[in-house]
């Protein structure tokens, strides 16, 4: 039992009638770390989330948060605990200001302490201007944020955030993420969970896949990404005629054991697993004189992860999930 | 465009960390006051939400004043100083009916989430609904006896006596609270919860002193009418505001309080915590 772990679960447990959300999950985050709960819907990550934040009492094993059992101890689990779910827990008839004193009296933090802090919170998360109107009037992205904000009222040592981003357009996502990032500099352990690859490699330190109710694995972003074959590159030269050629550059920038490059509808592509990868290509292909009109470089899909790791897709997962429930 | 630049956290917060906070004590009673507050602000800002604790007092009285008057008491004026106190009761008890369609609605959002994973003892947030809701019955009260009066209904007693029968019915109208808090955590829609209450609170209110003397009823119905706590209400009231003996119907009237509330609150309790 190390000290250094903020945040242990061991053997979670949780059936709701028939279906198993949780089939026993152990998690472990060590302090001013990001652990990314990574799994497809109907995995159990809500459900763990839930637990840990003391709003589900598990069937089977124990959690402990910053040292306190969260079902023997869970009013002092919830003096340390920021929680954001997936829908925004805030009023929305009251403004963002009151919503956030309300949060800040229920944590004893006093009058003057709860208007310092809610003050504090709207400057920061950009809401000063729409502080005094009600949260129903916010678009999407400020509801969120307020959520968020929400969350941080208590100034809590352990974060969970339920799938921030979901429903984000890719600029709003790349905000939270750097909210996420700021968190951790202010010394809190954040626990998320995502069904995007991409998010849990830009923010956390390591991961944790979730299916069925079941850790099938736990690893570093990096760790991971090698398990299941790093990055894709792909290219479109501009030259239909040049295919040939640009096809043997790819080849020699490719690290992975299938090297192949396919065609399909113009569009070359090659695993790649060295950060390098990218940039020699582009010079190589600056050298040969060949233009292209789209370069890019992404990670393996939460589909791709599955598959490897699964031997089936996270959309068949789904389904499977369905037939059971209805079983 | 909102396109706002989220600037670094403040790394030295003026404010404490919840968790450092030294706990101050009483705590269902501070922070059901502080969501007492939050059911205020949401009256406030939808004031079409008070129909039912305005309006509706006044047009009932007006109609079965003017309506049944001349029929039921020989006259309007005779009448009224009879009905009165019933409508107050009535629109008390059908005021109860919209705490737990709120409750229920509010259930479906988030909110609830969040007051939970707070260290809030569990059962603030029906308790803070519950005393938010005096606001609406003082409205009541007022609203029934300012139209009341305009109508021409006199006091007989002395205003001591008025005011301890209004609070009555506050702490009767809490205390039926509860009973639609706990339909308002058991039904699945909050159309079911009106409809729910309405089934429950209309013969009550009808099959009690509240529109006729009990005397006129057929016998069947005198003995569910002498155990209706309406009818315990509503005949306190009467005695009250006109000057005359309460006899047992206050201690009625009170322990039907303290029985609703025993059963009803653990009840809504308990379904509150399995619900969410």
């Amino acid at each position: 039992m190390s000290t250094d772990l903020v945040i242990e679960a061991e053997g979670l447990v949780k059936h709701f009638g028939q279906t198993k959300a949780l089939q026993g999950v152990d998690l472990a985050v060590k302090r001013g770390t990001v652990l990314g709960v990574l799994g497809p819907n109907g995995a159990g990550k809500t459900t763990a989330v839930r637990i840990l934040s003391t709003l589900l009492t598990p069937d089977a094993g124990h959690a402990t948060i910053a040292g306190f059992d969260v079902v023997k101890q869970s009013q002092q689990v919830r003096q340390t605990i920021g929680l954001t779910g997936q829908y925004a827990s805030v009023d929305e008839d009251l403004t963002g200001r009151q919503n956030l004193v309300l949060f800040g009296t229920l944590l004893d933090l006093g009058r003057a302490g709860s208007r310092a802090r809610a003050t504090e919170l709207l400057e920061w998360f950009g809401l000063t201007e729409a502080a005094d109107r009600p949260a129903k009037t916010y678009s999407g992205g400020m509801r969120r944020r307020l959520d968020l904000a929400a969350s941080l009222v208590g100034r809590p040592e352990v974060i969970f955030l339920d799938e921030p981003t979901t429903g984000l357009d890719p600029a709003k996502r790349e905000d939270m993420w750097d909210v996420v990032r700021s968190l951790v500099t202010d010394g809190s352990t954040v626990l998320l969970t995502t069904q995007y690859l991409e998010e849990a490699d830009a923010l956390a330190d390591e991961i944790t896949v979730i299916d069925h109710g079941r850790v099938i694995a736990h690893d570093t972003p990096d760790g991971l990404k090698h398990l299941v074959g790093g990055q894709t590159l792909e290219v479109r030269p501009s030259d239909l005629a040049r295919m040939e050629e640009t096809a043997t550059i790819l080849s020699q920038v490719s690290t992975g054991v299938t090297g192949a490059v396919e065609d399909r509808k113009g569009v070359l592509s090659v695993p790649v697993s060295d950060d390098t990868a990218l940039t020699a290509t582009v010079s190589r292909l600056a050298a040969a004189g060949i233009g292209v009109t789209e370069l890019s470089l992404h990670l393996p899909s939460l589909d791709e992860v599955f598959f490897k790791l699964t031997g089936r897709t996270a959309s068949d997962d789904d389904t499977t999930v369905t037939k059971e429930v209805a079983a | 465009m909102s396109t706002a630049t989220l600037t670094p956290t403040p790394r030295t917060s003026t404010v404490p960390r919840a968790a450092e906070v030294s706990r101050k004590p009483l705590p269902l009673l501070r922070h059901s006051l502080a969501l007492a507050k939050r059911s205020l602000i949401k009256t406030w800002r939808t004031p079409e939400a008070l129909i039912d604790v305005t309006l509706q007092p006044a047009i009932f009285l007006v109609i079965f004043v003017y309506i049944f008057g001349g029929a039921v008491a020989g006259s309007t004026a005779s009448y009224l100083q009879f009905l009165l106190p019933g409508i107050l009761a009535q629109t008390i008890a059908t005021g109860a009916i919209a705490i737990g369609v709120n409750l229920n609605t509010d259930l479906e959002k988030g909110i609830f989430d969040r007051f939970r994973s707070l260290p809030v003892p569990r059962s603030a947030p029906l308790v803070g609904a519950v005393l938010g809701d005096v606001v609406r019955y003082v409205i009541v009260t007022v609203v029934t006896l300012l139209i009341g009066s305009l109508m021409g209904f006199r006091l007989e007693g002395s205003v001591l006596a008025a005011v301890a029968a209004c609070l009555l019915a506050i702490v009767f109208a809490l205390s039926l609270s509860w009973v639609s808090v706990f339909v308002g955590m058991k039904a699945r829609t909050s159309g079911a919860v009106q409809g729910i209450m309405f089934l429950l609170i209309m013969p009550l209110s009808f099959a009690s002193t509240t529109f006729v003397p009990g005397g006129t009823l057929p016998g069947w119905m005198q003995g569910f009418v002498k155990v209706n706590p309406l009818t315990h209400l509503v005949d306190s009231m009467r005695a009250l505001f006109m000057g005359q003996p309460v006899g047992m119907h206050v201690w009625w009237t009170l322990a039907w309080c303290v029985g609703l509330v025993a059963v009803f609150m653990p009840l809504a309790m308990r379904a509150y915590r399995k619900k969410v």
